[in-house]
């Protein structure tokens, strides 16, 4: 269901990042288009990690744009491409662990309103910041576990609360970092569908090592190897690719 | 129902109003002036616990802030004693609201520009390059002959606050409790708005803070500011309290005793100031009359409140701190 004629909401083209002699990002290009999954997927090392950091802006290109929502963000800072809407999950969950599940949400919701210099109004008496962040919560079926500390939430719980803040951004574009890492089958399942419905939201690039929900979720597959793309195609075009089979599917695919 | 925390902050409070008030009854006056001392440091060390317990910035140089209210104060009403004016035709006050506007207004300068180099660094670097200021700033009180250099400078007169005699001990100890009641609402009002959420959660994680499209650097260098605005508080009653300020109140051992008061009350906690300055001038008075080396003793608990009771006296009597 790929509008392929729309403008990409995220393009990143001939993006280059060196760590000394090795060459992490070689010359990467990808877009990502509205109301589509594109899959980032290639063994370890291959500099996905490096990639997603120069996205979010952890770390600067040596070369190369990357485009978001019709404007250069290539040098702006993690929280200035955040407030543009482009909301990130991490690989390794990364929560405030002393707020509660519910306080943690309703941190987005301040930073999408711009409202984070207010001194005197308590936040917990504050109906719409505590309404709109339950009903995130409520969206990723988290809502019962609201008052319970971050840092107590059970991994696949984190996962799902980052989701809920990303939601709070009302993101124009979803980066999410290996999210079904350690969910287990079910979870791995109910995130799957999850993650099916929140495309029509904003499109996803998905770091993901779960093939099952690769194949079943994205629209398009880029593979990355020793920092550069080798393949972006189809589910079907990549499985089929003979480089991709040889350099990461092996036989099993 | 009153949380358990909250009671204890209630007893607190009522204990260190009721002290001054039976000393007077009883004509102990000294008492008075202890309960004063404890007062304005707990006001201090509140600054200090305002980035230090909730920014989780933990600067070594709040002394600067504190010394610079002090200087504010004294200089402030030296020239108001004296009549010679003090800059661009400006003369000098002795009264207490003229001088605490300027100890607030020029430690919060004194603080933004120290935060706005400070805060590009974290950590053990942090803790040094706020030192280093500090030490800066001693240094400069120190050979600065025209406001008494190494001997401090005396205020002659109590200064003057609403027709309130100020002389007289119980009505200055009012004016600092008053004082730190306020500053502990302000606290309190900050940690549970959206800019102390802020300051909470990017001390608890920056990367997300920044992620959600909060930029922390902003919200940590306002908190400073803030945070050595009332220290400076602190420090133009505390000359008053003393009616001498000296470069001592620069020295990086006042720093080290705010941060010291904190760790011994509950770090991040609203009363924790309260209880630690407590603590700390109940064992200078107790301990100090038996041994000079009262601060050895001192040192034993702070490692035993580090080592076995990491949330303080309050952490110890209220337990673990709740967010919402």
């Amino acid at each position: 269901m790929v509008e392929v004629m729309a403008d990409p909401v995220l393009e990143i083209s001939g993006l280059v990042k060196s760590f000394g002699a090795l060459r992490a990002t070689d010359g990467v290009s990808l877009d990502l288009r509205p109301g589509e999954i594109h899959a980032l997927i290639g063994p370890n090392g291959a500099g996905k990690s490096t990639l997603i950091h120069q996205i979010c802006g952890t770390l600067r290109q040596d070369a190369g744009t990357i485009r978001f929502a019709g404007q250069d963000i290539g040098g702006l800072s993690v929280a200035e491409r955040a407030r543009f809407g482009l909301g990130r999950t991490f690989q390794v969950s990364s929560l405030a662990p002393e707020f509660s599940a519910l306080r943690n949400v309703m941190l987005a919701v301040q930073a999408r309103e711009g409202s984070s210099f207010r001194f005197f109004k308590p936040v917990m008496w504050d109906a719409s910041l505590i309404d709109t962040a339950m009903a995130m919560l409520e969206r990723v079926s988290l809502a019962e576990r609201a008052r319970v500390p971050a840092g107590e939430l059970s991994h696949g719980e984190r996962r799902q609360l980052e989701i809920a803040m990303a939601l709070a951004l009302q993101a124009k574009a979803f980066l999410l970092d290996e999210p079904m890492a350690g969910m287990g089958p079910e979870g791995s399942k109910s995130l799957t569908r999850f993650l099916d419905v929140l495309r029509h939201e904003a499109p996803i690039l998905l770091v993901e090592h779960d093939m099952d929900a690769v194949f079943a979720l994205a629209d398009r597959i880029s593979v990355l190897v020793y920092g550069r793309i080798i393949a972006t195609g189809t589910v079907e075009e990549i499985r089929r690719d003979p480089a991709v089979r040889t350099a990461y599917l092996g036989d099993h695919a | 129902m009153i949380s358990r925390e909250n009671l204890i902050n209630l007893i607190l409070a009522a204990l260190l109003l009721a002290v001054p008030l039976a000393a007077y009854a009883s004509g102990e006056q000294f008492y008075i002036t202890l309960a004063t001392r404890i007062a304005i440091l707990a006001l201090a060390a509140t600054g200090l616990n305002l980035a230090l317990g909730l920014g989780g910035l933990v600067s070594f140089g709040h002394a600067a802030f504190f010394g610079i209210g002090g200087y504010a104060a004294g200089i402030l009403a030296t020239h108001g004693f004296s009549g010679d004016p003090l800059l661009l035709g400006l003369s000098g006050t002795n009264q207490m609201p003229v001088i605490w506007l300027v100890a607030v207004l020029a430690a919060s300068f004194v603080g933004l520009v120290i935060g706005a180099i400070s805060l590009r660094t974290s950590g053990v670097y942090f803790i040094m390059i706020t030192l280093a200021f500090a030490q800066m700033v001693y240094y400069f009180a120190i050979s600065w002959p025209a406001y008494g250099g190494e001997d401090g400078l005396s205020i002659l007169v109590r200064n003057q606050f609403a027709g309130i005699n100020t002389m007289r001990p119980l009505n200055f100890f009012l004016i600092c409790y008053v004082t730190l009641l306020v500053a502990l609402g302000l606290f309190s009002l900050i940690r549970g708005s959206r800019f102390g959420s802020a300051l909470q959660a990017a001390r608890q994680n920056e990367v997300r803070v920044a992620t959600v499209g909060i930029a922390p650097f902003r919200i940590r260098l306002t908190a400073f500011a803030i945070s050595a605005g009332i220290t400076g508080l602190a420090g133009a009653l505390f000359a008053d309290l003393n009616r001498f300020v000296s470069p001592s109140m620069l020295s990086w051992h006042m720093s080290g005793e705010l941060i010291v008061l904190i760790i011994l009350g509950g770090v991040g906690r609203l009363f924790g100031p309260v209880a630690g300055a407590m603590l700390y001038v109940i064992f200078e008075y107790a301990l100090g009359g038996v041994t000079e080396r009262w601060q050895f003793f001192l040192g034993l608990i702070l490692l035993g409140v580090v080592l076995f009771a990491r949330g303080g006296l309050l952490g110890l009597l209220a337990g673990r701190a709740k967010h919402g």
